[in-house]
């Protein structure tokens, strides 16, 4: 990436010694860092540190600016690279579906005219673009993301200001480096306690959004903080921020700490040599002081939480392993009418137990959990142990890097072993835009982010939202399994 | 599916008959399903919006009812468009026929979605959405006015009152929802913005 002409006299210290920096949460700090003007109408033009761009979002935004006559203001600020609509069978190209190679080479084509860095297929650095820009080092606190993807909150994890747009905001984005946003609330969700072995940090976010609902978090940014968000990993935390949009709001953070720096030190895009001991004191001050007001805020004890599925239709709808489907008298009244009719869609009535329940498909990946350490807590559990019969399983790494880590430790081979199809890097099954999708009824296991009707290319398929080890463990079993008593075994 | 032009310029009022989905969390996969995602231009959405609530209901859903054919106001319940950001949603709207939205609430994205499409999407609160429903349904060629600058929609009897920000009004009288020449028109503003931030500098000595 190219160095920006820095003004004259501009002095790193102004911006850490500044007050607005001393106080308030990261999200004020660095809303202000990144204010370029009020516009008429109130909205705030926001600079955007961070444009990550894909197939699916972008080529109309780029016929966008091209009726306008514009350009892309800041071709080393945006990065692309192709992920939704990949086969992970085989990635020959042409691509089988005609269709999806005219996405890609439409995303060549602009990319190659505007001078953007496409991480294409066979680069090394391919991949879903929410697991590839953290793994760069692209993503790094205090930098405001923006991607034409909701799940970009993700980028948050290493406290960065990171939300979804839609298409014309992405052409806002590539003419100006900037959009019109409105300032969002912040809800702190503290977590205090510990995981237990086997609750992973999906099983975290699910019961979060299951306690506090998809709506909650509308007009808000979650802080995610606590002693039980500390103590967790970088991959982890991806894993929190990502769902943060599943619960309502737009982005979802953590503040940097060692944890986050320890990760990006020696990344391909990190500061290096002397500027990286700049780079962690302006990160360190950006983290949210012990003054810093909430507008809201939730409290959580990791150490109740069970191993937690999805039994409907939005990530909201959400038990724990040992749990039995809800009854209507056990939902809120306003939640009643979709209880309903996710029962029917789901074809499951109030008091089923969700242990036991019979699965079709077992998909681990995306950008939710398609990380190293999803694949091999994944990979201790089918150590050893075949997938059921009649069960297709497979495992689709979220990116390049992840699948040569994998392959380096030998996880590839030991799913084969166990009965796993080991795939291409891709979004694949998460929306199937790609082969991999669900027949008619079917259901699967899925450690991706959302159960949506039809969400996994059936119009009629069902989805249960899990860890990747609970995907592992349905997959062994053929039915949904508290992952616990095979870590136990 | 209706013929009417794109919105274009400042947006005061929309007219027209209406469409009741009734329902809370309609998200975008059900508005657009990610199938039809697969493509490099808006042009064939319209008549793809809702293509599996459509397919399951046979020709009973909303979109498909002969009475709701050149419809141009969307009635819907709570947490309207949630989940995906995908803009595919509104253009699938907006191209099937709709100018304006009134429901009881919106999933931010979709809002934004819609205000830079110039598609107003205007908030009631639950009695006053099932109140207008209710007369839509009622009568489904009835002609309804929605008014930006006062909230307000009326169907020549009756006015109810709906909630609009005052940004997103202000955006929508003036013509200012199609904010990209506003945003490009401040470049001295964006320059002293990226000059402050250290890491576009790779984090460089002062
Ligand atoms: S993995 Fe799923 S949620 Fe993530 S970017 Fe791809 S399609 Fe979207």
């Amino acid at each position: 990436m190219q160095q920006w002409q820095r003004r004259p006299g501009f002095r790193l210290v102004d911006s850490i010694g500044s007050s607005a920096l001393s106080s308030g949460t990261l999200y004020d700090k660095v809303w202000d860092l990144h204010q370029v003007a009020e516009l008429p109408g109130g909205s705030t033009q926001l600079f955007i540190g961070l444009h990550l761009i894909h197939e699916v979002t972008s080529p109309q935004a780029f016929t966008g600016i091209r009726d306008l006559g514009l350009g892309v203001r800041h071709p080393e600020r945006t990065v692309a690279t192709v992920d939704h609509i990949v086969p992970t069978s085989s990635q020959a190209r042409p691509f089988a579906d005609p269709l999806a190679e005219e996405m890609l080479v439409t995303l060549e084509r602009n990319c190659s005219e505007h001078g953007i860095t496409l991480h294409g297929l066979g680069s090394g650095r391919q991949g879903i673009v929410h697991v590839i820009a953290p793994e760069l080092g692209l993503t790094q606190p205090g930098m405001t993301v923006a991607c034409g993807d909701s799940h970009t909150s993700t980028h948050g994890a290493f406290g960065a200001i990171a939300f979804g747009i839609g298409t014309s905001q992405v052409r806002d984005v590539l003419a100006s480096q900037s959009l019109a946003m409105n300032k969002l609330k912040v809800k702190r969700i503290w977590v205090a306690g510990a995981l237990q072995r086997g609750v992973y940090a999906k099983d975290l976010v699910l019961h979060v959004i299951r306690q506090l609902g998809v709506k909650a978090g509308v007009g808000y940014a979650y802080e995610f903080a606590g002693p039980a968000i500390e103590a967790l990993s970088m991959e982890e935390r991806m894993t929190i921020c990502n769902m943060a949009i599943e619960g309502g709001a737009r982005c979802g953070y953590v503040n940097p700490d060692a944890t986050t720096f320890a990760y990006l030190k020696g990344r391909e895009y990190a500061p290096a040599g002397e500027a990286w001991a700049r780079a962690v004191a302006w990160w360190s001050s950006l983290a949210s002081g012990p003054e810093a007001v909430f507008d809201a805020e939730e409290r959580f004890d990791a150490s109740s939480i069970a191993p937690t599925v999805t039994w409907g239709i939005n990530p909201a709808q959400a038990i724990g392993v040992d749990e039995n489907v809800p009854s209507l008298g056990e939902t809120e009244p306003n939640e009643r009418p979709l209880t309903e009719e996710a029962y029917r869609y789901m074809g499951l009535a109030p008091g089923t137990p969700i242990a036991g329940l019979a699965v079709d498909v077992c998909f681990i990946g995306s950008c939710t959990n398609g990380r190293l350490s999803d694949l091999q807590a994944a990979a201790a559990v089918a150590k050893g142990r075949q997938v059921a019969p009649g069960i297709k399983a497979f495992v689709v790494p979220g990116s390049e890097q992840v699948a040569a880590a994998a392959i380096a430790e030998g996880l590839d081979g030991l799913f084969r072993e166990a009965g796993f199809e080991w795939r291409e890097p891709g979004c694949s099954m998460c929306l199937a835009m790609n082969p991999d999708r669900l027949e008619g009824r079917q259901i699967s296991a899925s450690s991706s982010n959302r159960n949506f009707k039809g969400r996994q290319g059936s119009a009629s398929g069902r989805t249960l939202l899990m860890s990747p080890a609970m995907v592992a463990a349905a997959a062994i079993n053929g039915k949904v399994t508290d992952v616990r008593a095979l870590l136990n075994a | 599916m209706t013929n009417t032009a794109f919105p274009l310029g400042p947006i005061s009022s929309v007219s027209g008959s209406t469409v009741v989905l009734p329902g809370d969390d309609i998200d975008t996969d059900r508005i657009i399903p990610a199938r039809f995602l697969k493509c490099v231009s808006f042009d064939g959405l319209g008549a793809q919006a809702f293509a599996d609530d459509r397919s399951e209901l046979k020709g009973d859903h909303p979109f498909d009812r002969p009475e709701h054919q050149g419809a141009s106001i969307l009635l819907a319940n709570r947490n309207f468009g949630c989940g995906s950001s995908r803009e595919h949603a509104p253009q699938a709207l907006m191209r099937w026929g709709i100018r304006a939205i009134v429901a009881e609430s919106y999933a931010e994205i979709f809002f934004g979605n819609c205000l830079a499409l110039g598609i107003p999407c205007l908030g009631a609160e639950h009695s006053v959405m099932l109140a207008i429903q209710a007369a839509a349904t009622a009568e489904p060629s009835r002609q309804f006015q929605l008014d930006v600058a006062a909230a307000s929609l009326s169907d020549g009897q009756q006015s109810w009152p709906l909630e609009l920000g005052s940004g997103p009004r202000q955006m929508l009288l003036s013509g200012q929802w199609n904010g990209t020449a506003q945003l490009i028109a401040n470049a001295s503003a964006l320059e002293a913005t990226a000059a402050r931030l250290p890491y576009l500098g790779s984090f460089a000595a002062s």
